[in-house]
């Protein structure tokens, strides 16, 4: 008898999603997909609105990486008013710099989130210990004093979004041309020496090396079945500087392969040359690829996996030395193992740590050169906007008329650039661990879940758009026959 | 919910009905004598949930006499006791959305509508000024990335919930027994909320720890 079985919802993850997979007679999977349950609408209701409203509405989209989003939403007011780099202009100094400091504390904080909170629990209990067990209640009855530091790490990171961004979350820092304001003394030394209860910038760089710890602790009990869990393959891509290594903020576009040779490199503001969108009636996440290379082979892989295989190096010393490790585990060639995307963001969490504790002691951070003034008739009224986020790579790109109504927007969030290697990671995971068994249980099910969490998926970012369908509710019970219904 | 099958569909078994992994007794036991919470949320951006995390080291006591029941960070997938809080973030914009806003309803004592989705409908609610035909083909048909000379597709799928045509506000779908302000709302209110009411406090949420952005 063929077999449909449903994960609703997928938890641990950020925003609403499904897993449903069918299984035929003789239990070997037909069908997996992770189905995107939810819609909004940004890029129709934005429209009408002033465009310097854009950063401040659209990073309502995400209660995680809201800063990303802040931060690609004015890139794109900077070209929009004249002095953006689509113009060749870069903020001051300190404006970069203080974006970028608001950028990797963000960094710092979503991927620690993710790590401890969603990810860890399958490290310590299995991927199929008791349901009951795996989640922050579990790990703190199992290890407090690693949760306390859990806590502790989260709350510098926090505060320091709150000392860039006004707000530890939804804040408002920067505007068209630069920023609000730059970190003043008093606020660089209370998170370089610890002041009212905060860890110092030292226990920080401790503390953010126990995600690397637990991974190969792990990794070492585990190494067969994490390096055969959902082995994908897919192009990567991210943003790279001059040197080719990965910039968070600015940067071409460039996407490699397996060899790391590299496939196509370009300018983000001429995405609508590269990419194509395809829509599915089975969920409101899109589809994006190169169109050159057609949906199949041009569906990429974003976020730290692709960063780490892409990047020649990395600018601090002890994120560097992990990532050799990292870049020798598969002799040089891009890691395709869904469950090494773990191991890149724990060297992730120690690089963001460490670029954070150089910035704090880079004196550019407390001069008053903040915003950039527009020459006359320097108005384009249009810009693309590109950040490393912590799941990837972010778009942002809008219009506006002359008296600077919003016109158009169009975003693609990292998790939709991911959707179809999660779709993909969730049908390699599903015949592996459902084919072909007669009884599945829960932890075979979990199986699926660990896949998607690999990529800490944010589906409500991908749920931006919005959607259709009067408020009629009708439920029918499983003969078809309609038990209730009701309408608006 | 479990129950809920469209036409046509066969019905799925739920990861959450197979067999599992047992909990430890003891742990379970230790867990049963605490006060019982459970959160979901609804259309938003996740970012009240989070704020929960942002008590700090003030989750240690508060975790100390609770315990969390179903909820997005935990892999509990269904509410199969009565919980004393159910703490909701988002508004109401999709089916499933009403049906389990209604399911916290039946088996929480308290409901709580955290932050400006679940209390007003927050910034999804805005889509409620614009006709939702122009909104589909936007995010659809006419976006800059859509394909050229493909087949038109919104999606609309068995597996897909349906989506109302306004974002509501979660008191105009159920009753709802307290609110907290905010985009998000600070933790200190959600601390001050939580930490009053489960210790038999009334429910005194002061103005000045209240957000309004």
């Amino acid at each position: 008898m063929s077999r449909k079985l449903v994960i609703d919802p997928v938890t641990r993850i950020e925003g609403h999603g499904k897993v449903v997979v069918h299984l035929d007679d003789n239990n070997q999977v037909v069908d997996a997909k992770l189905h995107v349950v939810e819609f909004r609408g940004f890029e129709r209701f934005i429209q009408g609105h002033p465009y310097w409203e854009a950063p401040i509405l659209l990073q309502r989209i995400c209660g995680i990486c809201f800063v990303s989003h802040h931060l690609c939403g004015a890139k794109v007011l900077d070209d929009m008013v004249g002095v953006g780099l689509r113009s060749g202009i870069s903020p001051t100094p300190t404006a970069e710099k203080m974006r970028r400091l608001g950028h990797y504390a963000q960094m710092l904080q979503s991927h620690q989130t993710a790590f401890f909170y969603l990810l860890v629990p399958e490290m310590l209990f299995g991927i199929e210990g008791a349901p009951e067990q795996r989640n922050i209640l579990g790990l703190i009855e199992a290890n407090p004093e690693l949760v306390k530091r859990v806590v502790m790490l989260r709350k510098w990171g926090q505060e320091l979004i709150k000392a860039v961004l006004g707000k530890r979350m939804h804040g408002i820092h920067s505007i068209p041309g630069g920023v609000l304001k730059n970190l003043s003394v008093q606020e660089r030394d209370r998170f370089l020496h610890g002041h009212d209860g905060l860890l110092n910038m030292d226990q920080i760089i401790e503390y953010a090396q126990d995600g690397l710890k637990l991974y190969h602790e792990f990794h070492e009990k585990n190494r067969a079945r994490v390096d055969s869990f959902g082995v994908v393959p897919a192009l990567d891509m991210c943003l790279v500087n001059d040197a080719g290594n990965v910039d968070y903020y600015h940067g071409n576009l460039r996407v490699i392969d397996q060899d790391k040779n590299i496939v196509t490199e370009f300018d983000y503001h001429d995405y609508l040359d590269h990419f194509s969108e395809a829509v599915e009636e089975w969920s409101y996440m899109k589809f994006p690829y190169l169109k050159a290379l057609g949906r199949e082979a041009g569906s990429l892989r974003v976020g730290p996996l692709a960063r780490l295989n892409i990047t020649q190096s990395l600018s601090t010393p002890l994120a560097q030395a992990e990532l050799e490790r990292f870049q020798a585990y598969t002799k040089g060639r891009a890691n395709y193992m869904t469950l090494h995307t773990n191991w890149a963001r724990a060297i992730e969490i120690l690089h963001a740590a460490e670029l954070i504790r150089d910035l704090l002691n880079d004196p550019d951070l407390q001069k008053d050169q903040l915003i950039l003034t527009p020459p006359p008739n320097a108005w384009t009224g249009e810009g693309v906007g590109v950040v490393e986020a912590p799941r990837g790579v972010l778009l942002h790109h809008y219009r506006a008329n002359e008296s600077g109504e919003i016109t158009a927007a169009n975003l693609i969030v990292s998790t939709t650039q991911n959707n179809q290697v999660i779709n993909r990671t969730v049908r390699s995971v599903a015949e592996d661990y459902l084919g072909g068994r007669a009884e599945i249980t829960e932890g075979m099910m979990n199986a699926l879940e660990v896949g998607i969490r690999a990529y800490d998926p944010c589906l409500s970012c991908a749920t931006h758009a919005l959607g259709q369908m009067p408020l009629q509710v009708s439920v029918y019970d499983a003969a078809g026959e309609l038990v209730h219904e009701r309408q608006r | 919910m479990s129950s809920a099958v469209k036409p046509g569909g066969i019905v799925g078994e739920f990861s959450h009905d197979l067999p599992k992994t047992l909990f430890d007794p003891l742990l379970a036991a230790k867990r049963a004598e605490k006060i019982k919470v459970a959160t979901i949320g609804l259309c938003g951006c996740w970012g009240c949930t989070l704020s929960l995390l942002d008590l700090d080291e003030r989750l240690f006591p508060l975790l100390d006499k609770i315990t969390i029941l179903r909820s997005s960070i935990t892999d509990i997938k269904r509410i199969t006791e009565r919980c004393v809080v159910g703490f909701v973030e988002g508004g109401v914009a999709n089916e499933e959305n009403i049906e389990t806003l209604e399911h916290f309803r039946e088996n929480c004592d308290i409901l709580i509508s955290v932050g400006a989705c679940a209390v007003w409908g927050g910034v999804p609610a805005m889509r409620n000024m614009v006709p939702l035909s122009e909104c589909l083909a936007v995010a659809y048909l006419d976006a800059p990335t859509s394909v050229p000379g493909s087949k038109p597709v919104i999606p609309l799928h068995p597996e897909l919930p349906r989506i109302t045509t306004k974002v509501y506000p979660c008191h105009e779908v159920v009753k709802m027994d307290y609110f907290i302000p905010g985009c998000p709302p600070d933790g200190d209110a959600v601390f001050k909320v939580l930490d009053d009411l489960i210790n038999g406090r009334p429910f005194d949420l002061p103005v000045g720890i209240n957000r309004y952005d």
